[in-house]
């Protein structure tokens, strides 16, 4: 009886996360599954085939930019990487006591507020007659109003700012636990600043930079708004392209393959920076 | 434990049987159409509450789309998106004409309406607003556009916006000598055209600053200055024209495009009796101009001009003389499959470097 009673337990306490992963991620998935294998031959008309996917590989504005959108967010995640990383080692290994604390809400407090909000403040900063723009005219550095929004690097700057936060605070984990002993004792040893950073430290973080690499590129890769906002007439990303089949061109079933083309890379992109930093999954998300 | 749990199941079926009988209409509409005083008027006047969704032409067909026609229980589609998501998609239910006043509509609006909106015998629209979509120039800065394709010359270079969406491939071709319109039913011609109209996109990207995707982020665009000459609804312009007086709407000499947007009952809306109620309250003529002074467009209410506010009367005179009124392109039901030729062409313009 008593094994019967916690085995209820056992159920339970599984239900809610069962009913999540089943109701929430399996079954829309499964119908998107079949919608993108359905192809439309007329009004209300269907039949099941392969034909979605196999116009994403002949139509070449579709796999451009499909790829721009996997390079572009390997960039921005490498960028993300290269600033958040000292940010990272300052809050965690220089600073002590208040200002560690302070810091660290500092780079928390634009997340308070919502994305969209964040976005139009670039908007505001980067636009032709924005701020930016008039700062440099006041100083006499150019003589005419310069347009810094519309363009890819303005998309780079607002994914950046974006995803920044979800790099931070797994390296300041991974560093908060990293002992200052092991660090004097590399310096004791005749060690250099680079030899350290790179014998003792970057190994010791590499859970908290890949798992941030990870989410910062899957972030990025699903971003819908910064690029859509924030890019001009050529900018074209894979959400954008999602949501335009959806809602714009009523090409669900086109727009359901593009979906699952879109699960598949960020699942393989994710698979081979695990393999090249040879690290295992369940490693890099039991450490960080 | 179990008379709690039946209580409390038969208390939630009584609600719900009470709200859908109190009547909740879900309004999907567009910005500007059910203002908040005409809401309070007519919630005071019949009882019913009106729940108020805000959206466009695509995005009210995907949301009835996706759920069979159900979730609203009045939509204000363009009478020319109407027959084809009727027969792609079933979404819609035909209007009851015994239920609608139809003394207070304009009889040529509702019956070009009507005829528009037919699909297998039965109709499925009735008008309410109705505007055009056209140019929005500051004419200060650029006097010499007078026409879509006055857009690509040099004069305006990088200072000029506009939507990659159809409208855009209509004017264009309209100001190019084609018509696009005549050309619906016959696919082979109108790719004719779409590809001419792509050549003349293509190379006219490097002018344009940046495509507009939202009705704020155009009127910001040219309220700052950045851009000096768009294509955008007439509204747009003239509520522009209110704090700018040198930024108004301009007709084109190929013709404004006209639209109607209409009132459609989607297939699965459960409060039909609130739907014919709002339609009949709205179109009432103090109703109606009350709609006009908000949204910015006239609507298809016998007198509804007359309580409208004379400063955007005289907007619209600005714009329109007898001759650019008369020019209008009404856009006719677009037939189903036209939008995957259309979709390709603005991709490809899109992408094109």
């Amino acid at each position: 009886m008593a094994s019967d009673t916690s085995k209820l337990g056992f159920y339970l306490l599984l239900a809610p996360i069962l009913l999540w992963l089943a109701l929430l991620i399996l079954l829309p998935h499964v119908g998107l599954f079949l919608v993108s294998i359905s192809e439309k031959i007329g009004p209300r008309e269907y039949e099941t085939g392969f034909g979605n996917y196999s116009a994403f590989f002949t139509e070449p504005l579709y796999w451009r930019t499909f790829a721009r959108t996997a390079i572009m967010s390997i960039l921005a995640t490498a960028l993300t990487l290269l600033l958040g990383f000292p940010i990272a080692y300052y809050i965690a290994k220089i600073t002590r006591g208040r200002t560690k604390t302070t810091l660290f809400l500092m780079c928390m407090i634009p997340f308070w507020v919502s994305e969209l909000v964040r976005t139009f403040g670039w908007m505001i900063l980067l636009r032709e007659t924005g701020v930016f723009s008039q700062f440099l005219q006041w100083a006499g550095l150019v003589s005419g109003p310069v347009e810094m929004l519309y363009n890819d690097a303005a998309i780079m700057v607002g994914l950046v700012y974006t995803s920044i936060l979800f790099m931070v605070v797994p390296l300041v984990t991974t560093l908060d636990s990293l002992d200052d002993s092991l660090i004097e004792a590399g310096y004791d040893l005749g060690g250099t600043t680079t030899a350290v950073m790179r014998e003792i430290v970057i190994p010791h973080a590499m859970p908290g930079i890949v798992s941030g690499c990870i989410v910062v590129f899957m972030l990025s890769l699903g971003n819908y708004l910064t690029p859509i906002l924030l890019g001009g007439k050529d900018s074209l990303w894979f959400t954008g392209m999602i949501y335009t089949q959806f809602i714009t061109r009523f090409n669900w079933e086109l727009g359901s393959a593009f979906g699952f083309l879109l699960l598949a890379l960020s699942s393989l992109v994710v698979f081979l920076g695990l393999k090249l930093s040879g690290r295992s999954l369940s490693e890099t998300m039991g450490r960080s | 434990m179990k008379y709690p749990l039946l209580a409390s199941l038969v208390a939630t079926t009584a609600l719900t049987a009470q709200m859908a009988s109190a009547d909740t209409l879900r309004l999907l509409t567009w910005g500007g159409y059910a203002p908040e005083e005409v809401i309070a008027k007519f919630e005071e006047e019949t009882g019913h509450t009106v729940e108020v969704t805000t959206s466009n032409n695509e995005e009210m067909i995907a949301k009835l789309r996706a759920t069979n026609g159900g979730g609203f229980d009045l939509a204000q589609p363009s009478q020319d998106r109407i027959t084809s998501a009727q027969e792609e998609f079933g979404i819609y239910k035909p209007i009851d004409m015994s239920r609608v006043e139809s003394d207070l509509f304009i009889p040529s609006m509702l019956s070009a309406t009507a005829k528009n909106t037919t699909f297998d015998g039965e109709v499925y629209g009735l008008p309410h607003v109705w505007g055009t979509s056209g140019l929005v120039v500051n004419t200060a800065e650029a006097p010499e556009v007078t026409d879509y394709t006055d857009l690509c010359s040099d004069a305006v270079a990088g200072k000029v916006s506009y939507r990659l969406k159809r409208p855009t491939l209509i004017g264009f071709a309209y100001s190019m000598g084609l018509d696009p319109f005549a050309a619906y039913g016959d696919t082979e011609a109108y790719q004719g055209i779409l590809d001419q109209v792509e050549e003349a996109l293509t190379a006219c990207k490097p002018n344009v600053k940046t495509y507009w995707d939202g009705g704020d982020e155009i009127k910001n665009l040219l309220r700052s200055g950045e851009v000096t000459a768009a294509m955008a609804w007439d509204t747009g312009g003239w509520q522009l024209n209110a704090d700018n007086a040198d930024i108004t709407f301009v007709a084109p000499e190929a013709g404004a495009l006209g639209w109607i947007d209409t009132f459609a009952l989607p297939a699965r809306g459960r409060a039909d009796d609130a739907a014919y109620a709002w339609i009949n309250f709205v179109m009432r003529p103090e109703i109606a101009a009350m709609i006009t002074n908000t949204a910015g467009n006239f609507t298809a209410a016998v007198d509804g001009d007359g309580g409208v506010d004379a400063e955007l009367k005289a907007r619209y005179q600005a714009s329109f003389d007898q001759a650019a009124i008369d020019n209008i392109k009404w856009y006719p039901p677009v037939p189903a499959g036209l939008e995957a030729l259309e979709g390709e062409t603005l991709d490809r313009i899109n992408a094109a470097n």
